[in-house]
């Protein structure tokens, strides 16, 4: 059983969706008994980092996440927020990650939107993803690059579009949009 | 590198796709899922749905049918049609919408852009421009391209986005459906004058269109219907035809 965090984040339902579409039994809750015993537990999020912090402290969803065992994937602002801090309303986050994260330069169009390939992949979750693979993206904000990276992408400057500390992982980008490369790496995370 | 995005748009009408002409002599080509799926199989790299009578008969779109899309389909997709107040866009964002579009909306309401930005994102507006080029300036029109108003492209185009659109979507109404080019011209100066990506619509005829709308129209995306819906340029070849002329494409 995959448990998705439900909170007020955003698009949840098309990763509910892609998980339908693996097969995968999931459950889009906020029941923090139902996530704990969860074998993987998926951690989205679309929206602005300070206030999301401020919610997920205020619902204690915060210290459930940074305690569970099982792989966890954080998704999109799920990845910034696993981070230590987010310059987006200058805000300490999760500290699951060692990574910083900050907003891209305005010398190019920001939001990054649409596809972009991942590069120095290593990790179990890129298994059968052939490198410069292209996967879907939409944010303002990134997390540098660092010992937790396990997949860069280029735009403005190199940053980390994955990130794993012992059971925690996150994609910057959405799996859940990225068509097949993002099936395959969904499915790798429900195989770790 | 960030690929140059290619759209289909999909204009549903009761249910149906349809394709006009210049906005007008519609004809059916198909269920909206199942094309969809199809063109994202064949490599689309978004899909763009429109109900394009909703701001006309003001009605609503069916959040069965984005529900569906968002089942079947593991690519991002654009609502657009009938969203006239922040409710509709939560509607569509519970229904598993990755974006929605507002055109005559925004138009008649630019607070509405803020609002729906300040509450889901700016990543989830796209704010759709239809303009014709008259009298040496490109005049927005609403409603479909029914009615003309006093906006003007550039202008209100920067106007949405301060107040938060997260990309445009420009059609213009002299280009859409003549199959010549798109607006080149008036892309590049759009295009350089904002900071949130543009997506070119109206003129898809020929492969070599699209390497000019990136190009010389510094374009981050095409959007194009009836040359999709008629098979008469397959995705697949086309980014082949991009790839081989230097386009970086997914």
């Amino acid at each position: 059983m995959v448990a998705i965090i439900k909170y007020n984040a955003g698009n949840i339902m098309s990763v509910e969706f892609a998980l339908q579409r693996l097969g995968a039994d999931c459950i889009v809750t906020d029941n923090f008994d139902l996530i704990k015993k969860a074998d993987k537990v998926i951690f989205p999020g679309v929206g602005e980092a300070s206030t999301t912090m401020n919610y997920i402290i205020n619902a204690g969803i915060d210290s459930l996440i940074k305690n569970l065992s099982q792989p966890v994937l954080g998704i999109c602002l799920g990845l910034q927020l696993m981070c230590k801090r987010s310059e987006e309303g200058n805000v300490n986050c999760l500290g699951i990650f060692d990574e910083e994260v900050i907003r891209f330069s305005n010398q190019a169009k920001v939001p990054h939107m649409g596809w972009n390939s991942l590069t120095k992949m290593n990790s179990p979750l890129f298994k059968n993803i052939s490198l410069d693979s292209y996967v879907y993206f939409v944010h303002s904000y990134y997390a540098c690059i660092g010992n937790n990276t396990i997949a860069e992408t280029d735009y403005i400057n190199p940053f980390s579009s994955a990130l794993n500390k012992n059971n925690f992982f996150a994609t910057q980008f959405h799996p859940e949009k990225s068509g097949d490369v993002g099936s395959t790496i969904l499915k790798n995370f429900m195989e770790l | 590198m960030l690929a140059k995005r290619i759209i289909p748009c999909l204009d549903v009408r009761d249910g149906m796709t349809v394709k006009g002409v210049n906005f007008v002599n519609i004809r059916e080509v198909g269920d909206p899922v199942e094309l969809g799926a199809q063109y994202s199989k064949e490599g689309a790299d978004e899909l763009v749905y429109l109900d394009i009578t909703a701001s006309h008969e003001k009605r609503k779109l069916f959040h069965d049918l984005v529900k569906r899309i968002a089942q079947n389909i593991n690519i991002p997709f654009t609502i657009g049609g009938g969203i006239n107040e922040i409710s509709d866009a939560d509607k569509l964002l519970s229904a598993g919408a990755d974006k929605i579009s507002i055109n005559s909306a925004a138009v008649r309401n630019p607070d509405l852009v803020s609002q729906i930005a300040g509450a889901f994102g700016n990543q989830f507006v796209v704010v759709a421009v239809d303009a014709r080029f008259e009298e040496g300036e490109w005049v927005v029109y609403v409603n479909g391209g029914r009615i003309k108003t006093d906006k003007k492209l550039f202008s209100w185009a920067k106007e949405v986005q301060e107040r938060g659109a997260g990309e445009i979507l420009f059609t213009s109404m002299n280009h859409d459906g003549v199959k010549n080019g798109f607006a080149c011209d008036a892309l590049n100066v759009l295009s350089n004058s904002l900071s949130i990506p543009v997506i070119a619509s109206g003129g898809a005829g020929k492969m070599e269109h699209f390497v000019d709308v990136f190009n010389s129209g510094n374009a981050d995306a095409a959007l194009a219907a009836s040359i999709f819906h008629f098979k008469e340029i397959p995705i697949p070849k086309l980014k082949d035809y991009l790839r081989n002329n230097n386009v970086v494409v997914r």
